[in-house]
């Protein structure tokens, strides 16, 4: 192991003092060689696991960035420095802080100040471009790539190109807590003992040499969803060197229906993109297209979306203006459905019905489906209509979990209506190698049982626990002689497997990838791997000829044979900056879809359960991650867990309420599940989402949910009928709901739901949520602000002529700047983008679910989440609100005076400070604000002792200890650091200088900020907008962040009752 | 047929009869003697150590329960957001308001020269004193940094220059509660002199001698002696006057300044004042008749005394009652849709019982004091005493919790449970309250010696 030829090896300066037992060790090592002796870290060295500890604790702090040659070099230095220091620590057990200058300060960085690498996130749907922040060399804080297509954001109206800046998704911006957890796994294992990786590459090279004879006929590869070009070209090498390995990939969500109906549709395998910028109608057939990244595209979808829905930006103002109108029928209760213009719930089975009976209306041919009641047929033919005269304008998008048919029979409509080309490009798919992988696995498991499988490799992937339950993968498994397991956690497969070598984060790895659009991305690492982690294609690499080679090399060397010719050193260089490759995405194919002719499923009435990928954790693979597992899911507002969701009327008639276990019992598989309520589910089928209840998993993902793959099989692995719910008497599972949901607008839903002893529904009269349909804002543009729930006159005072001045008119009080914020309800999704990248920037502690189930949760940024049936009396399809709610800043802030020691007080900016370390937490001040927005640290929740979380603090955030009051500052950090730079050029801070992090990470642009004196900024310009609007304005809060109302778009012709007025919720 | 102390029967009940604020036939000397003997006698009652023992392990659940507050953090309480304030404060303002009839007691009856005061003042003050030691207890305790907020809350000259926030009713607080525990302390000190003064001279053992001695402060019982006692007296009565009533004021200020549906309440300090004194005269009811029974004090404590407590009790919660229903009514009247609904959740929300319990406590039981047979009970007097200090905690439950748990935004809306640190900590007040209580009766004279004796037909010599 010690001869590991290594590209990126560093060279350890050993010292000659007593080292103690472990650097005894290390120097026998030393002294039995000769020359100098290279390993890549002293763990491998002496295979001492307190040494490896002791790593632990020493590389993120100097960890550098290997293309720079002069902090190479700074690294170089450094490490070597440390390393002797850290072994003199080891011998006087003295409380260890090395301070260690640069001995050469790298060339751009200035200590304080962040810098920022562009690379990607890969995800089985396509790679999320990102610009990560840098502090001192450790990554921090995640945003998205400004020029990226699938990451820019909505194009900034006045703003100067320098002030763009992309966006992410949740994903993405919890995925830099996942790098530093300590529960990752850091040795390679063999059977659970801690070997080497050169041991590793010996045994597995052993096998494989053994299968080389025969073709490598019992070598399997199982990876995840591969989107790296030199990956691919690396795995294909190996099978051309060995023709009879098979290869195959698997994502518990995976695309196959998607895969299967563009085989149906073109005969080939396509992605879909939808360009819904240019689309005027948006049909989703159950496609969850707005509820983050486990929809392929989200980001721009989301954005395109949404862009036609900016009323100031889409059309102009008053005549001009022009919106979208969105259609989802779906089979569960999401934010897409929430955000509809007009929405058809029914159950999963019924949407391919329903696909049939639209296709045939327009004319796709095909077998007409039947649609069951009155109000659906009404829905139908208003929607035909609609479709049939927006032409090239509409696109209807099929969902992933919708059976192939649907997906043909969406892709055959779009060609019917002419929108393919103009709202639906056909593209090579994201994946390199597109599969069906459900059929990959089953023959996969097939060959394990046959015993033809004597070497499995896998990589990225956790089938024992993902894979369909009728394959029973463990079994299978069991058979395979020599197993090895690549992954970043132990988990249930490396548990059963022989090898498992610990794999590299993505911050930490050279890899490439490619986005949605199939754009490439270089993925670039932002620090040396801190667990040892080896990357994927090291571990392919070992079955090449030359097993040594780096993901570095593997990666350039892919792109060198792509760009031959002297040109390829700028080209790389350019492709690191940008974070992509210009010109690489896809080209629209020209497909023209066959009509479908496929039969659709049998109508069935039985009891449906429907299986999704969690809307935070995905398929499990980020239940280690505490920002994902306590933010709370849209709609169902659930945290560290998932649930039988369904309807309130599927709920009476099982007889069970929220909270109560039963048992979903489906083809002989049973598992035990809470049942959770969720208004507008549809009736008749039961929602549950996998990834939850994983056996192996770190002390984070522990004991949360219920493991919904048991009856998820490989046939039925999106839906089935016929799950049957018992019951369990007495036993209750808590479930951490963040809000609840009995505030939902209809008497009759006060009545069934809350019961009569609940004083419910109040935010109907409190005016929180102010929404009006296109129509009535045409007529009454001012409808947000009429009503009795405005401000108090400022002529309202005790105090005569010096009475309430606002900080904006008074010049005694006026900085150069006064903040202010404006959300656009519009716009906002609900996503939750905004909040994980608040709880990263802002080092807001995760703090568990029983903390949350006592109402302790410390997100600054809540998403509020109203319901409202302005049609019907419905309960089962009402509208979803979602209200971003971040401090309110109020320039009459409750808060301010109540506080004994004034720990809390006003800036000159406007801004509502909150002084740390002045707080002596009597909670007054939340008691009295009225937003509820202020979260105190009733334990200890930050980590002060993990020590590798101390490096993924932002350095210019508190951490906050116990006992204190915290809330959002609307990012003082970010303004301060912008000021400070305004301030050295004199001049004042720019409109759009200042990003807050939610508003940096928002999709879709729903989130303003800026100075509210200058009146060409676009804040002012949010505001100055009739729809703005304040939350409890009668309290005379004044409040800097304020709302624009929501304009719905339905179809008049479905609307059962006209909407009563401009209130509706 | 009740026997005077000389063994002359005595009918109580006969027209016209009053009964007497101290009963007939004692002399100057056998009051001393009796009052004074409880403390001197070498043998501890082994009731009063039973008692005393349980007390004390009742207080040692608060030490348990605040030294692992001071380990952990508030999170062990039921509080969160949006209820951030929990028993710690409904504690602080039920002790508080117990706090109340000592001084109301000791000054206001005083300066109106209620002479049946005198029997019960002295352990009323005491009453009042542990009570306010049990309440000054949570404000502290409950804040989140309490290692901190024990002195910056106070105005002390620093080289910062950072001062307390003087607009914070919390800051009133702090000097509202001080300067009455102070005062308190002096007036119920300043009234323990002559008799400390009287058990020094009677005491055997030197080091009784030596500690009531120095309690004493060179008391000689001299004229000059007396006439400046009587004017510091009159005057920390009349201090004590206005803070009887500012005290609590300035609690409900802690609740009033707010914008919180449900303690934004014009009407708050006087309806805290009247439930304070109502709590108060409670507790002394409660704690007076176990005591003269155990003690064998009816002679002193007599069923006037009760009767008359109980005739208070029935003023006051007439007041509180009043100030329930101002609340209802402003609800409604103020047309105010988040008051309005504050009280409809208070009466048929989730913590609704306990907004009916503690209507029937404090209300509808206490009706029944209109009765001369029940105010002339004393079982029952004793059960309604304690009836109404479950109400008035139970009020203060109702005023902090369900104001908070659901006021302004629907979707912070939460619920309040209370753990069982909460419940220690609360009963380990009571724990220290009767643990101070028994050893005060246990060591300083729980009835006023000499003013007892100016009750006394003796005393009344016109000369």
């Amino acid at each position: 192991m010690a001869q590991d030829s290594e590209n990126d090896l560093v060279r350890i300066q050993t010292t000659k003092k007593d080292l103690g037992l472990t650097a005894e060790h290390a120097r026998e090592k030393l002294s039995g060689a000769r020359g100098p002796q290279y390993w890549r870290s002293l763990q491998e060295l002496t295979e001492d696991p307190e040494f490896d500890a002791m790593m632990e604790r020493e590389f993120p702090r100097h960890a550098s960035e290997w293309t720079d040659p002069v902090s190479r070099r700074g690294f170089l230095k450094l490490m070597s420095a440390s390393m002797a220091l850290a072994g003199l620590s080891a011998c006087t057990k003295q409380p260890f802080e090395p301070i260690v200058p640069y001995v050469q300060q790298p060339e751009e960085l200035i200590p304080g100040k962040p810098i920022y690498f562009a690379t990607a996130r890969p995800t089985p749907n396509g790679a999320y471009p990102l610009l990560v922040r840098s502090h001192e060399f450790r990554p921090v804080k995640i945003e998205g790539n400004p020029d990226h297509p699938a990451s820019k954001s909505i194009p900034q109206g006045s703003y100067p190109a320098e002030l763009r800046w992309g966006v992410t998704d949740a994903q993405s911006q919890a995925s830099v807590l996942d790098l530093y957890n300590p529960e990752r796994s850091q040795n390679v294992t063999f059977r659970g003992d801690t070997r080497t990786w050169g041991t590793f590459v010996g045994a597995i090279r052993d096998a494989f040499g053994a299968e080389r004879g025969r073709g490598g006929a019992g070598l399997r590869i199982l990876t995840d969803t591969v989107t790296s070009p030199t990956l691919a070209a690396q795995i294909k090498s190996v099978l051309q060197a060995n023709p009879q390995a098979k290869w195959y990939q698997w994502d518990a969500m995976n695309r196959d229906n998607a895969r299967t109906g563009a085989k149906l549709a073109f005969g080939q395998y396509v992605d879909a993109q939808y360009r819904l910028a240019e689309a005027d109608v948006v049909v989703s057939l159950d496609a969850d297209f707005l509820s983050g990244s486990h929809f392929p595209g989200f980001l721009a979808m989301s954005r395109d979306f949404i862009s036609k829905r900016k009323l100031d930006l889409a059309g102009g103002e008053g005549e001009a203006a022009k919106m979208n109108r969105l259609y989802v029928i779906e089979s569960q209760a999401s934010t897409t459905g929430g955000k509809a213009d007009d929405r058809l719930p029914m159950r999963a089975c019924d949407v391919e019905q329903f696909a049939g009976a639209l296709a045939n209306a327009l004319g796709v041919g095909g077998s007409n489906g039947t649609v069951k009641d009155d109000h659906a047929k009404t829905f139908l033919n208003a929607l035909v209509k609609d479709l049939q005269a927006t032409r090239g304008r509409s696109v209807i998008i099929p969902g992933e979990q919708q059976s192939p048919t649907v997906h043909a029979l969406a892709a055959a409509m779009n060609s019917t209506l002419g929108n393919a080309g103009k709202t639906v490009l056909y593209t090579e798919p994201v994946e390199i190698v597109p599969t069906e992988q459900a059929a990959g696995l089953k023959e996969l498991v097939a060959d394990m049982n046959a015993g033809k499988v004597t070497l499995l490799v896998m990589i990225g992937v956790n089938p024992v626990f993902d894979a369909p339950s009728d394959l029973k993968f463990a079994d299978a498994f069991e058979k395979v002689a020599l197993r090895a397991h690549v992954g970043i956690y132990h988990d249930e497969t490396s548990r059963l497997s022989h090898w498992h070598v610990p794999m590299t984060h993505y911050l930490e790895s050279w890899s490439d990838t490619r986005a949605y659009d199939g754009t490439v991305s270089i993925v670039q690492p932002l620090i040396e791997p801190l667990y040892n982690g080896r990357s994927a294609h090291e571990v392919v690499a070992v079955f090449s000829e030359n097993p040594g080679v780096t993901a570095y090399d593997a990666v350039q060397s892919y792109w060198k044979a792509q760009n031959k010719g002297a040109t390829f050193e700028p080209f790389w260089n350019r492709a690191l900056h940008d974070g992509f490759m210009p010109n690489t995405a896809s080209p629209a194919r020209p497909a023209s879809a066959r009509p479908a002719a496929s039969a659709l499923a049998p109508v069935n009435d039985e009891l449906e359960i429907v299986f999704r990928p969690d809307p935070t954790i995905h398929d499990g693979r980020y239940i280690n991650n505490g920002w994902l597992q306590e933010l709370s899911k849209p709609i169902t507002k659930l945290t560290w867990d998932n649930a039988a969701i369904m309807s309130f009327n599927t709920a009476k008639q099982l007889g069970v309420k929220d909270e109560d276990v039963v048992t979903l019992e489906l083809n002989g598989a049973k598992v035990d599940a809470p049942v959770l309520v969720v208004p507008g589910h549809p009736d008749k089928t039961i929602t549950a989402h996998y990834g939850y209840g994983r056996t192996t998993v770190g002390s984070v993902g522990t004991g949360t949910g219920f493991n919904a793959f048991l009856l998820r099989t490989a046939e039925r692995s999106n839906y089935a009928a016929g799950v049957k719910v018992t019951a369990k008497s007495g036993e209750r599972w808590r479930l951490a709901l963040t809000q609840h949901h009995h505030l939902i607008e209809t008497k009759k839903w006060k009545e069934d739901v809350v019961g009569s002893s609940q004083v419910g529904n109040e935010a109907a009269s409190r005016d929180l949520v102010r929404s009006a349909t296109f129509e009535e804002w045409r007529r009454t543009p001012g409808f947000a602000n009429e009503g009795e729930h405005q401000a108090p006159s400022r002529d309202l005072t005790l105090y005569g002529e010096d009475g309430y001045k606002s900080w904006v008119d008074d010049p005694a009080k006026n900085a150069a700047h006064q903040w202010g914020m404006a959300i656009d309800m519009n716009s906002c999704i609900g996503c939750n983008a905004c909040v994980v990248a608040c709880q990263s920037e802002n080092n807001i502690p995760v703090v568990g679910k029983e903390q949350v189930l006592a109402g302790r949760e410390m997100l600054w940024l809540r998403i509020d989440t109203y319901f409202t049936t302005p049609n019907t009396n419905d309960v089962s399809n009402p509208r979803a609100f979602f209200q971003p709610i971040p401090c309110m800043q109020c320039e009459n802030a409750p808060c301010e005076p109540v506080c004994p020691v004034g720990a809390t007080v006003h800036s000159p900016e406007g801004l509502n400070n909150m002084v740390y370390n002045r707080c002596v937490g009597t909670r007054y001040c939340s008691n009295n604000c009225p937003y509820k927005v202020r979260r105190f640290n009733f334990l200890l929740f930050a980590d002060f002792d993990t020590e590798s979380y101390k490096s993924r603090n932002n350095p210019d955030v508190t951490v906050r200890s116990r006992g204190v009051m915290e809330k959002c500052t609307y990012c003082v950090q970010r303004i301060t650091s912008a000021r400070i730079h305004a301030e050295k050029e004199t001049r004042k801070v720019r409109d759009g200088e200042i990003v807050t992090a939610c508003q940096q990470t928002c999709p879709t642009d729903a989130i303003t900020f800026g100075d509210i004196t200058d009146k060409n900024s676009r804040v002012t310009r949010m505001k100055s907008n009739e729809r703005n609007y304040t939350l409890l304005a009668e309290l005379n809060t004044r409040p800097r962040t304020s709302y624009v109302a929501e304009i719905r778009n339905p179809n008049p012709e479905i609307a059962v009752t006209p909407e009563d007025h401009g209130h509706t919720s | 047929m009740a026997t005077l102390p000389d063994n002359r029967p005595v009918d109580l009940t006969r027209p016209g009869y009053s009964t007497p604020v101290i009963a007939p036939g004692y002399n100057l000397e056998q009051v001393t003697a009796k009052i004074a003997n409880v403390i001197l006698t070498t043998k501890i009652k082994l009731g009063w150590f039973g008692v005393f023992i349980i007390a004390f392990g009742i207080m040692n659940l608060l030490l348990g329960a605040v030294g692992y507050l001071f380990v952990k953090g508030t999170g062990i309480w039921g509080i969160n957001i949006p209820v951030g304030w929990g028993f710690a404060i409904v504690n602080f303002v039920w002790w508080i308001g117990i706090g109340h009839a000592g001084t109301l007691i000791s000054a206001i009856l005083l300066l109106l020269k209620q002479s049946w005061r005198t029997s019960i003042n002295r352990f009323a003050e005491a009453m009042t004193l542990f009570a306010v030691a049990c309440a000054g207890l949570f404000p502290l305790i409950h804040t989140g940094r309490p290692w901190l907020a024990a002195y910056w809350l106070f105005p002390y000259p620093n080289t910062m220059k950072v001062w307390p926030q003087f607009r914070s009713p919390l800051i009133w607080d702090v000097f509202a509660v001080s300067t009455y525990a102070i005062v308190s302390l002096l007036f119920w000190y300043t009234g323990l002199i002559p008799d400390v003064a009287a058990l020094r001279d009677r005491a055997k053992n030197p080091i009784a001698k030596l500690f009531y001695g120095i309690l004493s402060m060179g008391w000689r019982g001299s004229a000059r002696h007396w006439h400046r006692y009587e004017t510091a007296y009159l005057l920390l009565a009349g201090l004590s006057t206005p803070l009887v009533l500012s005290v609590h004021t300035v609690v409900s200020w802690d609740f009033a300044v707010s914008v919180v549906p449900g303690w934004h309440a014009t009407i708050f300090p006087p309806y805290f004042v009247a439930g304070a004194i109502y709590s108060g005269f409670a507790m002394v009811l409660t704690l007076a008749i176990p005591i003269r029974e155990a003690f064998n004090m009816k002679d002193f404590i007599t069923d006037r005394h009760l009767n008359n407590m109980a005739k208070v009790m029935l003023g006051t919660g007439m007041i509180v009652a009043y100030g329930y229903a101002t609340e209802a009514f402003f609800g409604w009247y103020s047309a105010n849709k988040f008051e309005f609904f504050m009280i409809q959740n208070r009466m048929f929300g989730p913590y609704g019982p306990m907004y009916w319990f503690l209507i029937l406590c404090n209300i509808a039981i206490p009706q029944s004091l209109w009765f001369k047979k029940v105010r002339s009970n004393v079982p029952v007097l004793f059960l309604i005493s304690l009836v109404v200090n479950v109400g008035m905690w139970l009020e203060r439950f109702v005023i902090v919790i369900t104001s908070l748990h659901r006021d302004f935004l629907p979707s912070s809306w939460g619920m309040y449970h209370p753990t069982k640190w909460d419940w220690m900590t609360f009963f380990g007040t009571m724990g220290l309250f009767m643990t101070l209580f028994f050893l005060f009766i246990r060591v300083l004279p729980m009835i006023a010696i000499f003013e007892m004796r100016t009750l006394l037909p003796q005393a009344k010599v016109k000369h």
